[in-house]
């Protein structure tokens, strides 16, 4: 036990984190994720461009993320001690930058400078323009070599803080990315858990149509690693697999999720042509009033 | 005989300059400081892509397995995984042959490293057209050009073995990324450890009244060769090692613009994008009273062609008989 002055002094050098009071109750991380859906509408509207289908269609992701599974502390976001988070399909950012400020890395205010000259809410995230971002991100296909690395850093040196890692669907027609599945496989990385939105779409249509990638359960697998499946808006089943990852210690663990694009909101759900298009002034309403009725679905907002 | 006058005894280059005792490849002044910083730092990791013994990267290796990472042929996943390791609190050295890094990972160079601002320090060796037999595909005449377009890295092609040591030891202080350019080859030892090194500050290795080159790689001894053929000749040429190409040294280009009006750039790379390239951009912003003309000597706009590698330096005239060539036609119009 440390006690209170060993353990502000201990704060005070950025050795220890208070870590978030992390939330069980899955009722209010839905509603949580619902905040974070409306966020993420009202910030693509204010920014008038960016990425709304695959933003949308995470937040119950990032949600299980930022309110359970991970290891972070909002106030001291350099904790050594921390989890590493890092997202490599950068242009999903806005659902980042929504479940980090409703987390308290910064003020919800600040989520309607997005894509703004001066903003620290880069159009994709920036290293070093907001604290709590790990890593700068956008081209596709970087981010788990850069996850790849932090693991192997936490591994050789008997660190307890593990490393998390959402990438898409899309961007496994990068090469870059078969070459890190297999380099962690390499060094048995147990630390590292990477969860792809399965969502089934990029630019141009249906991931299947224009490069198909299954059976992606199968390919993983034969590259060593240990695989997991779920329905990436079942928030307790995300936490269960990522809890689940934790007990296989001789190698990495990819959890494909599978998510509907635009989840919750009428006319996205599905629709490819969201992908990179944000919603007008009619959009915007309608699609907060689809999210308000989901909400009153989940129950009331007290207590939350 | 004895060094003219015209060297700079301040440089501790080897006496007589030009009876070289030893040649010796830069890629191994890179191989011999990483075991130096290896055993002093045990935040410096060192990365391979399938190319440790020819990087010299196998040295460390050997003596501290847990911080050496060989990732396969890969070199797109060598740079993003430094970023990871770098973003940790390391000191990443990542090596391989300049074509592929930063030649086939400039995208991940850019937003992984460059844009992230972390220390990983890219070690491109076989570069140039010194490589030779292998053949144009393998010689990397643009990587200075990609390379130095990028904000936030530190850009240095080291004369010698002993410069490459010494370059080395510095990148590893300094924060942020950059990239030295070694070679394959076997070249004259000509500076010495008491020769003088600090990124950003060109050494003046030469002096001379009516022309200034600037000169980076093999080709600084060459270089100085050539000078003292040209003396004889009745054309005197001071010779600068350029060896930081990314901050170039502003204040040593206006000084010799301003004494001589004569600039020469000679490099094992294209013309375009590099050495020259970053003279001709400092000399263009040089204000009215240091007017100068610069003329850039390397590999013009082609792929080159399997050869020895002294044939090649004939061939492409980058050698001290080139060298002098290039410098008494535009000298003499």
């Amino acid at each position: 036990m440390v006690d209170d002055t060993s353990k502000q002094m201990l704060l005070e050098t950025g050795l220890l984190g208070t870590g978030l009071k992390k939330i069980d109750d899955m009722k209010k991380l839905r509603l949580i994720a619902n905040g974070v859906r409306q966020s993420v509408v009202k910030m693509l509207h204010q920014a008038k461009s960016g990425h709304p289908a695959g933003s949308i269609g995470l937040a119950d992701i990032f949600t299980a993320l930022y309110f359970n599974i991970l290891n972070h502390d909002p106030k001291n976001p350099t904790w050594p001690g921390r989890d590493r988070f890092v997202l490599s399909n950068g242009h999903v950012c806005p659902v980042m930058y929504a479940a980090m400020a409703e987390a308290g890395y910064f003020p919800k205010e600040e989520l309607m400078s997005l894509r703004k000259l001066g903003s620290r809410l880069q159009g994709h995230p920036h290293r070093g323009s907001l604290p709590g971002i790990e890593n700068s991100s956008g081209p596709l296909g970087q981010g788990l070599s850069i996850a790849v690395g932090m693991a192997l850093v936490a591994k050789r040196e008997k660190k307890s803080w593990r490393v998390y890692c959402v990438c898409s669907d899309g961007e496994h027609d990068e090469g870059q990315i078969w070459e890190a599945v297999l380099l962690a496989s390499k060094f048995k990385l147990g630390n590292l858990t990477a969860l792809m939105d399965r969502n089934n779409i990029q630019i141009d249509g249906f991931t299947e149509d224009v490069l198909p990638l299954e059976p992606l359960a199968e390919k993983y697998r034969a590259f060593g690693w240990h695989v997991l499946e779920v329905d990436g808006h079942n928030i307790e089943q995300v936490i269960n697999a990522c809890n689940e990852a934790k007990k296989v210690i001789d190698r990495p663990t990819m959890i494909i999720a599978h998510t509907v694009p635009g989840k919750d909101i009428s006319f996205m759900e599905f629709i490819t042509d969201w992908h990179g298009k944000p919603p007008g002034d009619k959009e915007t309403t309608t699609a907060l009033g689809d999210l308000e009725e989901e909400r009153k679905f989940y129950g009331s907002e007290s207590g939350v | 005989m004895a060094n003219s006058s015209k060297i700079n005894k301040e440089m501790a280059l080897i006496d007589p300059i030009d009876a070289p005792q030893a040649k010796k490849p830069s890629r191994d002044g890179f191989g011999m400081a990483l075991v130096e910083l290896g055993a002093e730092n045990t935040d410096v990791w060192v990365m391979t892509a399938d190319v440790s013994e020819s990087t010299r990267t196998h040295w460390f290796a050997e003596k501290f397995p847990e911080r050496f990472v060989q990732v396969g042929v890969a070199e797109q996943n060598l740079a993003g995984v430094a970023a990871g390791i770098a973003s940790c609190g390391k000191t990443v050295f990542i090596s391989a042959y300049g074509v592929f890094s930063p030649g086939r990972n400039w995208d991940q160079l850019r937003v992984a490293i460059c844009y992230n601002n972390v220390p990983v320090k890219l070690h491109g060796s076989h570069t140039g057209i010194t490589v030779g037999p292998d053949g144009a595909s393998h010689q990397a005449l643009e990587d200075i050009a990609i390379a130095r377009v990028l904000p936030n890295i530190t850009v240095i092609v080291p004369a010698d073995v002993e410069e490459a040591r010494k370059a080395t030891l510095e990148v590893a202080k300094c924060e942020g990324p950059a990239y030295i350019r070694t070679c394959r080859e076997k070249m004259p030892m000509f500076t010495t450890a008491g020769t003088p090194f600090a990124i950003g500050k060109a050494n003046v290795y030469r002096f001379g009244d009516d022309v200034a080159i600037f000169a980076c790689g093999p080709q600084v001894y060459e270089s100085i060769l050539a000078a003292e053929k040209l003396e004889s000749e009745g054309i005197s040429c001071a010779v600068i090692d350029c060896h930081t190409i990314k901050p170039i040294d502003v204040e040593a280009v206006k000084y010799w613009a301003g004494k001589t009006k004569f600039l020469v750039s000679i490099e094992e790379h294209q013309v375009s994008g590099g050495l020259g390239g970053a003279l001709a951009e400092v000399v263009s912003s040089l204000p009215r009273t240091h007017a100068c003309t610069l003329k850039r000597h390397g590999v013009n706009n082609i792929f080159c062609e399997s050869g020895e590698p002294l044939e090649l330096l004939k061939k492409y005239g980058l050698d001290a008989g080139g060298i002098a060539h290039f410098v008494r036609e535009n000298y003499i119009q």
